[in-house]
């Protein structure tokens, strides 16, 4: 094994153990530290809100995000297929599926 | 009943197992491409279990970037779990091994398919939802890594268009108040705002902050 490929093993290994460590404890500090105790009345009202901001986020920057810009490809046609399958009151599946679809159908010809 | 909960949980977030499966390989295949071993791969899906983090972490070390700028990519990514987790504290019961275990199950997909529509968190949602999730992405992992690039690029089926539409939908029937409306569009210009300036991860987090305009003086 050279010393470049040892080095490159033995770092991956560090990202690995840092990167699982760190998520399980974000992942766990919630459940772990305050699980099953009712949050502080006055913080409900911010936690009830906590769904909306951050699905709203996760809309934007899955639907736009790119290397740290701002990109317009197919994925918008998938989105705006997911709406008009909401507006007409589709399942769950199907939005998701006519947005996968109608994605593919778009890059398949573009 | 309660069963029934797991079983609702497993079912909402099926169609999006589906593109867990492919991005997982998709992961996999990256993985390797930038020096991971097939283990090292699976190891960090079952332990890390965050997809766009394992991505930045991979690629990264994949370009020769540095331990240092993965792992601050990588916490950056997933800083968004620190309100997510605490946010659904209240209905993880049951010993500290079981609190643990199950908040791993914890990604975007499981906490947004667990908050019914009365606004509470189900923890049985969670639970559905995350073992369907969690073995479709270390089996599509496994996949990626041992097939390699064998494999159909999940962006060719439109499959990185499944997440926001889940999304969407998962976020419509929570707009149920002007507050909860207000807090989404906050959360989502503060994200478009951040996207072209700001490390991946940070837009997300910091549209978590739009929740703060439902504070009430203690």
């Amino acid at each position: 094994m050279s010393d470049r490929l040892e080095k490159a093993v033995s770092e991956t290994w560090i990202v690995i153990v840092a990167v699982g460590v760190m998520t399980i404890a974000l992942k766990a500090v919630g459940p772990v530290l305050l699980g099953g105790k009712p949050l502080p009345q006055h913080l409900t009202g911010i936690v009830d809100l906590l769904a909306p901001a951050l699905l709203a986020a996760l809309v934007v920057t899955q639907v736009l995000g790119g290397d740290e810009e701002i990109v317009l490809d197919e994925r918008l046609v998938g989105l705006g297929a997911a709406v008009v399958a909401l507006l007409l009151r589709a399942p769950l599946l199907v939005v998701v599926i006519a947005a996968a679809a109608s994605t593919a159908v778009v890059r398949l010809f573009t | 009943m309660s069963r029934a909960r797991y079983r609702d949980g497993a079912r909402k977030v099926a169609p999006i197992g589906v593109a867990a499966l492919a991005f997982g390989a998709s992961y996999g295949v990256l993985a390797q491409t930038s020096g991971f071993g097939s283990v090292e791969a699976i190891v960090m899906s079952a332990t890390t279990f965050a997809g766009s983090a394992q991505f930045a972490a991979a690629s990264i070390l994949g370009a020769g970037g540095g331990v240092v700028s993965a792992i601050v990519a990588a916490t950056l990514l997933n800083a968004r779990y620190a309100p997510i987790s605490v946010s659904m504290a209240p209905v993880f019961t049951g010993g500290l091994v079981r609190r643990l275990l199950e908040s791993q199950l914890i990604v975007d997909e499981s906490w947004a398919v667990s908050r019914r529509a009365d606004g509470a968190f189900d923890r049985r949602l969670l639970v559905g939802a995350g073992l369907v999730l969690y073995p479709c992405w270390i089996t599509g992992t496994a996949v990626g890594a041992i097939a390699g690039d064998a494999l159909a690029d999940p962006e060719d089926l439109g499959l990185d268009a499944a997440f926001p539409a889940l999304f969407l939908a998962l976020l419509v029937p929570q707009v149920r108040s002007r507050q909860a409306l207000a807090a989404a569009v906050l959360g989502g210009v503060i994200a478009l705002v951040l996207l072209p300036i700001t490390p991946a991860g940070v837009p997300i987090v910091a549209a978590a902050a739009a929740c703060l305009i439902g504070w009430r003086k203690p």
